[in-house]
């Protein structure tokens, strides 16, 4: 009797496809190795270092004032808060007592800058499940906040308007005005934005049970921002840990259980609303004062460890600062939220399609210089 | 019954969809978002406190207000300033003075952080608004900001 | 050969008094064959333009406007040059296939442009089979596609080109189905036919109820069966970077490019004639003046052309097994239903006739 022989050259290999790092839809330098069976994916590993620049050991090497203009490379579309973290860390460790008026410009600002961020989320959003018009209407309002900036601050996106004790100059004569014009131009395109995107049923069916991240999940893969809160996982930093003006305003924590893409996304068009309305609440009580306490020339941390955290527009973002009492800080830790939203992409995109990876990774908002650093 | 109920409702989001953007088209003659940049050089303004890059104002005496006291140097976190000093015997007093010899201003390592203005003492430096800054050459984004035999201004440094 | 427009009836008389008719008979197919490939090469060109120029003002953009007056001469611009670049490849690609795929799409839809009325007397081929040769060419392209696709030895290619298969394939069902319908009332495949047919009205208004979704179903069918967005599951720009074409460039590139455009004024031209009367012109206005027929053919064209703009520049893309879900669960079943109802509207001649 003869022995069936198994034909050995026909075999098969997992289909492998790099993402990246350019592709449009990593939205920067992101390498994603594929595994995929026709249109399903088997498995996401995402490659990181494309461009990283060592920006915590730079930090070692520079004064606390320095420290400060680093964070803005880091989330560019979140700078201003990504300043104030380090700021309200130094701050906090010197004990100084910071004037009313800083803390309400400086809320104001930061919750300009998460319209901002989530502006640009959104435009892009569209752009990767496929309407291109989107883009142009996201920036078309990021650009009247950016104006803002760039009248009172000086610059677009890095803007490095914080200065350890205060701010580095004053808001300038205009700001308010335009932040009240922002605001009501604001609200008549935002019910647009769901118009044209949200309520679209091919958006609708994109998105709906894409992705899904359950609560636990959420909390063991350190999911925060959007992307936690859209699983049930209340972690605003806002709420649970006011910072600046924060425990002056009322706002709502914009939570949803559902945890897929779309409840990500309507998690980031709710915060909208709610940083519309911190604006309008501060706007008109700006208090007058000095915007700047004096600080020494070379700023010296007390001996220890010092933490703050801060809820960016993509989460919660820790800075951990060890000093051992010289003026540059002898180790300094960012706990970015884009690192821990990404870890998380492998877990809620297999088994999807290559269209639902990218709708996903879209509703994750990563911004690569902020995981690589 | 719900399948047409779902066809319904379906082209009824797709139609305002198109709605919206249809709107905006019509619109379009109103104007666009963008800019056309060249052509609109002449009207192009940036706002006052654009950081475009440092620049040294001089009087029309050619007396600029720099002491050389180093606090910029000393406050820039990439090096991008660079003060050559002297001491020169001052006219007035007779004593001998530190005062600039050459303010370099490496305007490819800057950062526009705005750390060194913000120190200054004396606001000798500030942000100038152009931001056309591409140049051929990266050896020609080494300045020397303070102009060729230009003067500490009187009085500055009281 | 239906060329009896005066012009070219003075060039076959005159070709004839200086040559054989057999040969007289060539040089007439080689100057008309000249002559679509120039109506194709500006057609193109102009449709790119005016992609542009549309998806500019949807989107609060100018759009081209540098190069000729108000950017008229962009497209050309972009023409040279992608004719100066170099054609480059992968080094393991199958050179002979690859370098086919792209004359399969373009000659795919320069046949079917020659089938297009585009007037009474300008109807370079004008077949008894008319539909039936438009929808068997239109599937065709695929081939070029799928080769494409799958001889540059990329994987993000071969995705792009196995989606296209799998999309086009469908999608004929629907586009053949719909157009059935309409057939039902012409009772004729050829397309002077259909237009003679369409002088006591519109097939869209003698159809009423049924033809308007027969239109509809058309118009979805069609846009997909051009790969154009939100169907555009073969390029999928944030999914696949370029899909097939990705390694294709310069003029390979531009024929996948021009083909692209050529598909959808071909599909909006089957739909103005088929359901709004090609080149007649509303209530027969200007029925004394034949030459204005390529006018309305073209306005009607051009603005079922704009609708599917408007489309590409509004909604999202579909995912690939919505794709499916789409033609099979909804778009099949409806148009199997209306050929039904049509049928019956014609049995018992309910259709209105002016």
């Amino acid at each position: 009797m003869q022995e069936t022989t198994i034909d050995k050259s026909f075999k098969t290999e997992p289909y492998q496809i790099n993402m990246g790092p350019q592709h449009p839809a990593t939205h920067g330098v992101l390498r994603l190795v594929l595994t995929i069976d026709g249109e399903i994916i088997k498995k996401v590993e995402p490659d990181l270092g494309y461009i990283h620049r060592s920006i915590e050991k730079m930090c070692e090497r520079d004064s606390y004032q320095q420290i400060v203009h680093l964070t803005d490379r880091m989330d560019y579309l979140s700078s201003h808060i990504n300043n104030e973290a380090v700021c309200l860390t130094v701050e906090n460790a010197l004990e100084l007592e910071i004037p009313e008026r800083v803390k309400y410009v400086r809320t104001i600002i930061g919750e300009l800058t998460r319209i901002a961020s989530h502006c640009l989320w959104w435009g892009v959003m569209g752009m990767d499940v496929g309407a291109l018009t989107t883009y142009f209407y996201g920036f078309r309002d990021r650009e009247m906040i950016n104006d803002i900036f760039e009248e009172t601050c000086g610059a677009r996106l890095t803007m490095n308007y914080n200065v350890p004790g205060g701010l580095m100059f004053d808001i300038h004569p205009n700001f308010v005005k335009r932040t009240k014009d922002f605001i009501a131009h604001f609200k008549t395109k935002l019910p647009e934005y769901d118009r044209l995107l949200t309520e679209n049923v091919i958006f609708q069916k994109r998105t709906k049970g894409v992705g899904i991240l359950s609560k636990e999940d959420a909390i063991s893969f350190g999911a925060t921002g959007p992307v936690g809160r859209a699983s049930g996982f209340s972690c605003d930093v806002r709420k649970h840990h006011p910072y600046s003006a924060l425990d002056k305003v009322t706002f709502n924590e914009a939570l949803k259980t559902e945890g897929d893409t779309f409840a990500r996304y309507q998690v980031r068009i709710q915060e909208m609303w709610e940083s519309l309305s911190i604006v309008e609440q501060l706007i008109d009580n700006i208090p007058e004062g000095d915007f700047r306490v004096a600080t020494k020339a070379v700023i010296k941390l007390p001996k220890g460890e010092f933490y703050q955290k801060v809820e960016t527009a993509r989460g919660e973002l820790g800075v951990y600062i060890i000093s051992t009492g010289t003026k540059n800080p002898y180790r300094l830790k960012f706990r970015s939220p884009g690192f821990s939203n990404l870890s998380l992409l492998n877990h809620i995109s297999v088994g999807g399609k290559i269209g639902d990876l990218v709708a996903t990774m879209a509703t994750l908002d990563l911004v690569i210089p902020d995981i690589d650093r | 019954m719900s399948y047409f109920s779902d066809i319904y409702k379906g082209v009824k989001t797709l139609l305002t969809g198109m709605s919206v953007t249809g709107k905006y088209f019509l619109n379009s003659r109103k104007g666009a978002i963008t800019q056309q940049y060249p052509d609109n050089r002449d009207t192009l303004k940036m706002f006052d406190r654009f950081r475009g890059e440092v620049i040294m104002p001089h009087d029309e005496n050619n007396e600029h207000r720099c002491t050389g006291c180093q606090k910029c140097e000393i406050a820039c976190p990439n090096g991008t300033i660079e003060i050559i000093w002297d001491r020169g015997i001052d006219e007035t007093t007779g004593k001998k003075k530190k005062k600039i010899d050459q303010f370099v201003y490496h305007l490819g390592m800057c950062t526009m952080c705005g750390l060194c203005i913000d120190v200054c003492p004396t606001d000798a430096i500030e942000w100038g608004q152009n931001f056309e800054n591409s140049v051929y050459d990266r050896a020609q984004l080494t300045r020397v900001l303070n102009k060729p035999e230009s003067k500490l201004q009187p009085g500055v440094e009281d | 050969m239906n060329i009896s427009l005066s012009i070219t009836k003075n060039i076959h008389d005159w070709l004839l008094s200086i040559m054989p008719e057999s040969a007289a008979n060539i040089v007439e197919m080689v100057l008309i064959g000249l002559l679509y490939l120039a109506i194709f090469a500006i057609l193109g060109l102009f449709l790119v333009l005016l992609e542009r120029r549309i998806a500019a003002w949807f989107q609060l953009r100018i759009g081209p406007n540098r190069v000729g007056f108000h950017g008229l001469l962009q497209t050309m611009a972009d023409a040279l040059k992608l004719l100066s670049k170099e054609l480059t490849g992968t080094t393991k690609a199958d050179k002979f296939l690859y370098n086919l795929a792209p004359y399969f799409v373009i000659v795919s839809s320069l046949m079917a442009l020659a089938v297009i009325p585009f007037t009474k007397e300008f109807h370079a081929f004008d077949i008894n089979i008319g539909i039936f040769f438009l929808i068997a060419i239109s599937s065709v392209g695929v081939i070029g596609i799928l080769l494409g696709g799958w001889a540059s030895n990329n994987k993000f290619a071969l995705i792009g080109a196995m989606r296209s298969g799998v999309q086009t394939i469908s999608y004929e069902l629907s586009v053949a189905l719909s157009l059935l319908t309409m057939i039902i009332i012409t009772g004729s495949l050829q397309l002077s036919e259909i237009i003679e047919v369409q002088k006591s009205g519109w097939l869209i208004v003698q159809g009423h109820i049924p033809a308007i979704i027969a239109f509809m179903v058309f118009m979805i069918s069609g846009t997909a069966e051009s790969n154009r967005a939100p169907f555009d599951m073969v390029e999928a720009e944030s999914e696949l970077g370029a899909g097939f074409h990705t390694e294709y460039s310069g003029m390979k590139f531009a024929y996948f490019f021009l083909a692209e455009f050529i598909n959808m004024f071909i599909i909006a031209a089957i739909a103005a004639t088929v359901f709004f009367g090609g080149w007649l012109s509303p209530f027969g206005i200007t029925e004394s003046i034949p030459w204005l027929g390529v006018f309305w053919f073209l306005g009607k064209t051009f603005i079922l052309v704009f609708l599917m703009m408007w489309f590409r520049w509004t909604f999202p893309r579909l995912r690939v097994d919505q794709l499916l879900t789409l033609e099979w669960k909804y778009l099949l079943p409806i148009n199997l239903v209306n050929i039904i109802i049509m049928a019956l509207i014609v049995w018992l001649n309910l259709t209105i006739q002016f």
